[in-house]
């Protein structure tokens, strides 16, 4: 098998593989299940620019937000129908990140993780400071009526694991694409060795906007498809924690492998479930995680086993 | 002379915060030329061919390729225009496979057309004798191998002008012959441009010779005319010896 | 109150802001100047200090002053040492990794917060001030009896918050004497230049990297000490102290230490003056984009020298 219809292979079945569980899984798990995937969404958007293209941002937050205003917002004051306001989330997503993308890459290394933070900071003051209209820390529920889409009721259990592995999908594959792609294979060569990729021809700038765009772009489909799926708009998702969240995910899962948020967010999510039981200081284990990535597993688990055994996943 | 000139420059001037590097410059390449760029080191060569291909903002004057005026344009855009560039320091995609980083060379002329980019691929790894180690990741290759894989990357993209910043640097004795005759084999491909300190493979490969000094052309001339020059002489003897 | 007394209110609280934060941001400022590492958990070492001063002053509580000067005294010791642990158990096994060292400092943010939160409980707890005396501040107008000294209600302040920023002043001054005048400045400075030249000169880099990350967390540490006894303890309360940090050392030019200072006294003031007269939310939203934008377009800070 070549590598390409390997990857075919592997991506189809990892659908495949949540397509079952669906209908093996008790109903709890169905339901963390639906939250993963589209926190997985969240997490594959970031992993494209940090994994992929080699830049660390701290302010991921701001675009997953921007989705989820995007789509919040106009739901609650425009009566817009589920699927013209993803779009608009969408939309939000691809502004907001077209124009911190433009500034922040005049930057590089450390200082543009400080002004992606800055940006995500100001973001989430920005949502503070309007609270009249979004209810700012306290956040606002949306309707269960509201999230009906062409007669679908996505508050259901079904329903709502259906769309999210829809969108799951959709990203999943877009990305398999992508990274396989020339486009994407420039993006690693970036990663690699910025200067010499420029000096084989490479708009070096360009390529990387294009890559904060379709990574913002799809951190805001999360953003969005979090708020229509679970019916909650707040900023405390435009917070710098939910900023360090992705990365945490992707390091963990494998930082730069299209399997690896998946991974690192259904892992994540369980770690924090089970130890949120235990005590109220369970960002306690986050943190402790984070610091043996650093010093033991800076490839993550699905880049040990790229490393160990599988070298041709993508 | 009758031949087309592929590349030139009028007043190019570089200064860092006082310090001028390369001094009112004017140059002119012939199109075909294998051309030698020698002199003692901190002369200002490789400031100089920074920014022929843009790598290095120039502080006045202007450059040329093929006619039109490149000065304003970005080092990316340049190099699509057909210039190819070695660094001085061997500078590779160490992470990635062999065939990946001859293959990123090829796709940003061919881009989607992947049979051509595996074609391609397999001719220049062929050439350069590196066909075995395909897939071998380019970090694990010898220092050697390592700069032919360079020179390699710039082939792929089927330059016009090849621009090579002292690229026998570190290569061992039986390397240096493959690469002189990688470099003849070459000659009516593209116009080379080499910045080289060993003066065995200037003399075997060069049809023509400019001599740096202090930033500024101390001579120009055939190979037989340079060992004769007299200035040449005295800026060598007078500085650095282990050329 | 007139706009004159308001200001003069607000310039000294800005005062106070200023005082504090040029400790806590210098701390930063010198392990990125030495070390060229971010420390994201800066803010957290700020925080250990206001706790630990609490449990000091808690433990010994026989007078507020003498609780006080133990706590002054333990908690930037404690915090330091914890600091440099971390530096050897941490960053030096990961070589100092810019990108990688960030997010070791995140997972050691969470770790000292969660940490805090499992011990000292998720209340804010108050410290007394050793002294607290209040002092009215005259103020002057032309009345119909000409030029006349009135004392303003609620025009005054504490002599407390008069000492954090004579305390303030003297540990920067005996920082900046340390550094320009001792052998152990003398190090710091050439490891901060090159340390691999250092290194060849047998400056022991590690172990001045450790000293190096103390030193910084105990400054953010002494910091906190100091403002305790207005503000209360509390495990989320190194927020602040990071953001407002990053922007006075970004303003101030990256290692730059005088620049560190001016930038503090300039955000303090003007975030003490803006936050009486504006909305706090929108103050901050501005200052965060004009960092942000600063660091876009002048990335050698405001005060930093461009490079030729």
């Amino acid at each position: 098998m070549t590598d390409t219809r390997r990857s075919q292979a592997l991506h189809a079945g990892v659908i495949l593989l949540l397509i079952a569980l669906f209908f093996v899984l008790p109903a709890y798990h169905v339901g963390n299940l639906a939250r993963i995937l589209v926190l997985a969404v969240y997490a594959m958007g970031y992993n494209l620019l940090f994994g992929y293209t080699g830049l660390l941002s701290l302010g991921h937050a701001l675009f997953f937000a921007a989705g989820m205003y995007g789509l919040g917002m106009t739901m609650q004051f425009f009566d817009l129908d589920p699927a013209t306001a993803f779009g608009s989330g969408l939309i939000a997503a691809l502004v907001v990140s077209a124009v911190v993308g433009f500034l922040a890459l005049r930057t590089s290394g450390v200082a543009f993780m400080i002004v992606t933070l800055m940006f995500a900071q100001a973001g989430y003051l920005t949502i503070l400071y309007f609270g009249e209209y979004t209810r700012g820390d306290e956040g606002f529920v949306i309707q269960q009526a509201e999230r009906v889409f062409a007669g679908f009721d996505l508050t259901g259990p079904t329903e709502r694991y259906v769309a999210a592995l829809l969108l799951f999908s959709v990203c999943f594959s877009l990305i398999a694409y992508i990274v396989q792609s020339p486009f994407g294979r420039s993006l690693v060569a970036i990663r690699e060795n910025e200067e010499r990729a420029k000096m084989l021809g490479y708009d070096v700038v360009r390529h990387k906007l294009k890559a904060v765009i379709i990574s913002g772009v799809m951190s805001g489909a999360a953003g969005a498809g979090y708020a229509l799926l679970f019916g909650y708009a707040g900023a405390t998702f435009a917070t710098v924690q939910y900023s360090i969240l992705p990365l945490l995910w992707v390091l963990l899962g494998g930082a730069g492998v299209t399997i690896g948020p998946l991974i690192g967010t259904a892992f994540m999510f369980y770690l924090i479930d089970y130890s949120s039981s235990i005590t109220t200081a369970y960002m306690l284990v986050a943190g402790v995680v984070l610091v043996l990535l650093t010093l033991f597993a800076p490839q993550g688990l699905a880049g040990e086993i790229r490393k160990r055994a599988l070298p041709w996943l993508p | 002379m009758a031949a087309v000139t592929i590349l030139s420059t009028t007043g190019l001037t570089k200064s860092y915060g006082g310090v001028v590097a390369n001094n009112d410059i004017d140059f002119t390449l012939p199109a075909g030329q294998i051309m030698a760029l020698i002199g003692p080191n901190g002369a200002g060569k490789s400031t100089f061919v920074g920014m022929l291909c843009g790598r290095i903002s120039a502080t006045a004057g202007k450059v040329y390729f093929d006619g039109e005026d490149v000065s304003h344009l970005p080092a990316h855009k340049r190099i699509s225009l057909g210039i190819a560039y070695t660094f001085q320091i061997t500078s590779i995609f160490a992470g990635l496979s062999i065939h990946e980083n001859v293959a990123l060379a090829v796709r940003r002329r061919l881009g989607n057309a992947s049979a051509q980019v595996e074609e391609k691929v397999a001719e220049v790894l062929e050439r350069v004798g590196l066909s075995d180690r395909a897939q071998q990741r380019a970090g694990d290759l010898s220092y050697g191998h390592q700069r032919i894989l360079e020179i390699a990357m710039g082939l792929a993209q089927e330059p016009r002008l090849f621009i090579l910043d002292e690229p026998t640097q570190g290569l061992a004795e039986t390397e240096i012959e493959e690469f002189i005759a990688l470099v003849k084999s070459l000659a009516g491909e593209a116009t080379i441009l080499l910045i080289e300190h060993n003066m065995d493979v200037v003399m075997k490969t060069a049809d023509y010779i400019t001599v740096f000094n202090f930033g500024e052309i101390l001579a120009e001339g055939t190979p037989m005319e340079i060992r004769d020059n007299e200035a040449v002489q005295a800026a060598y003897l007078g500085t650095a010896q282990d050329a | 109150m007139d706009f004159g007394p308001h200001f003069l209110i607000a310039s000294l609280e800005g005062a106070i802001t200023a005082a504090i934060l040029a400790l806590t941001a210098m701390g930063l400022s010198i392990v990125f100047g030495v070390m060229r590492v971010v420390n994201v958990a800066h803010g957290e070492f700020y925080m250990l200090g206001a706790v630990i001063a609490w449990w000091v002053a808690h433990l010994i509580g026989i007078h507020p002053a003498l609780g006080f000067v133990a706590a002054l005294l333990l908690a930037p010791l404690l915090v330091g040492v914890l600091a440099a642990a971390a530096d050897k158990l941490i960053l030096q096994k990961i070589g100092y990794d810019p990108d990688r060292t960030i997010v070791g400092t995140i997972g050691l943010l969470y770790i000292i917060q969660q940490s805090t939160l499992m011990t000292f409980g998720p209340d804010a707890r108050p410290v007394q001030p050793p002294f607290n005396t209040r002092l009215s501040i005259p103020w002057f107008e032309f009345g119909d009896n000409g030029f006349e000294i009135i004392w303003p209600w609620g025009l005054g302040t504490t002599s407390y918050k008069l000492f954090v920023i004579f305390a303030a002043i003297v540990i920067l001054t005996g920082l900046w004497a340390v550094m320009t005048r001792t052998k152990i400045g003398l190090i710091m400075r050439a490891t901060q230049q090159d340390n691999e030249m250092a290194r060849a000169f047998g400056v022991p880099v590690e172990r001045v990297y450790a000293w190096v990350f103390g030193l910084g967390a105990a400054l953010a540490a002494a910091g906190a000490v100091l403002v305790v006894p207005i503000q209360q303890a509390h495990y989320l309360m190194g927020g602040d102290p990071l953001l407002l940090s990053f922007i006075v050392v970004i303003i101030g030019g990256l290692g730059s230490l005088p620049g560190t200072v001016i930038a503090a006294i300039f955000i303090g003031m003007s975030d003490g003056i803006i936050s009486v007269f504006f909305s706090p939310t929108l103050a901050k939203i501005i200052a965060t984009l004009v960092v942000a934008m600063v660091l876009v377009f002048r990335p050698q800070g405001l005060l930093g020298k461009a490079n030729p």
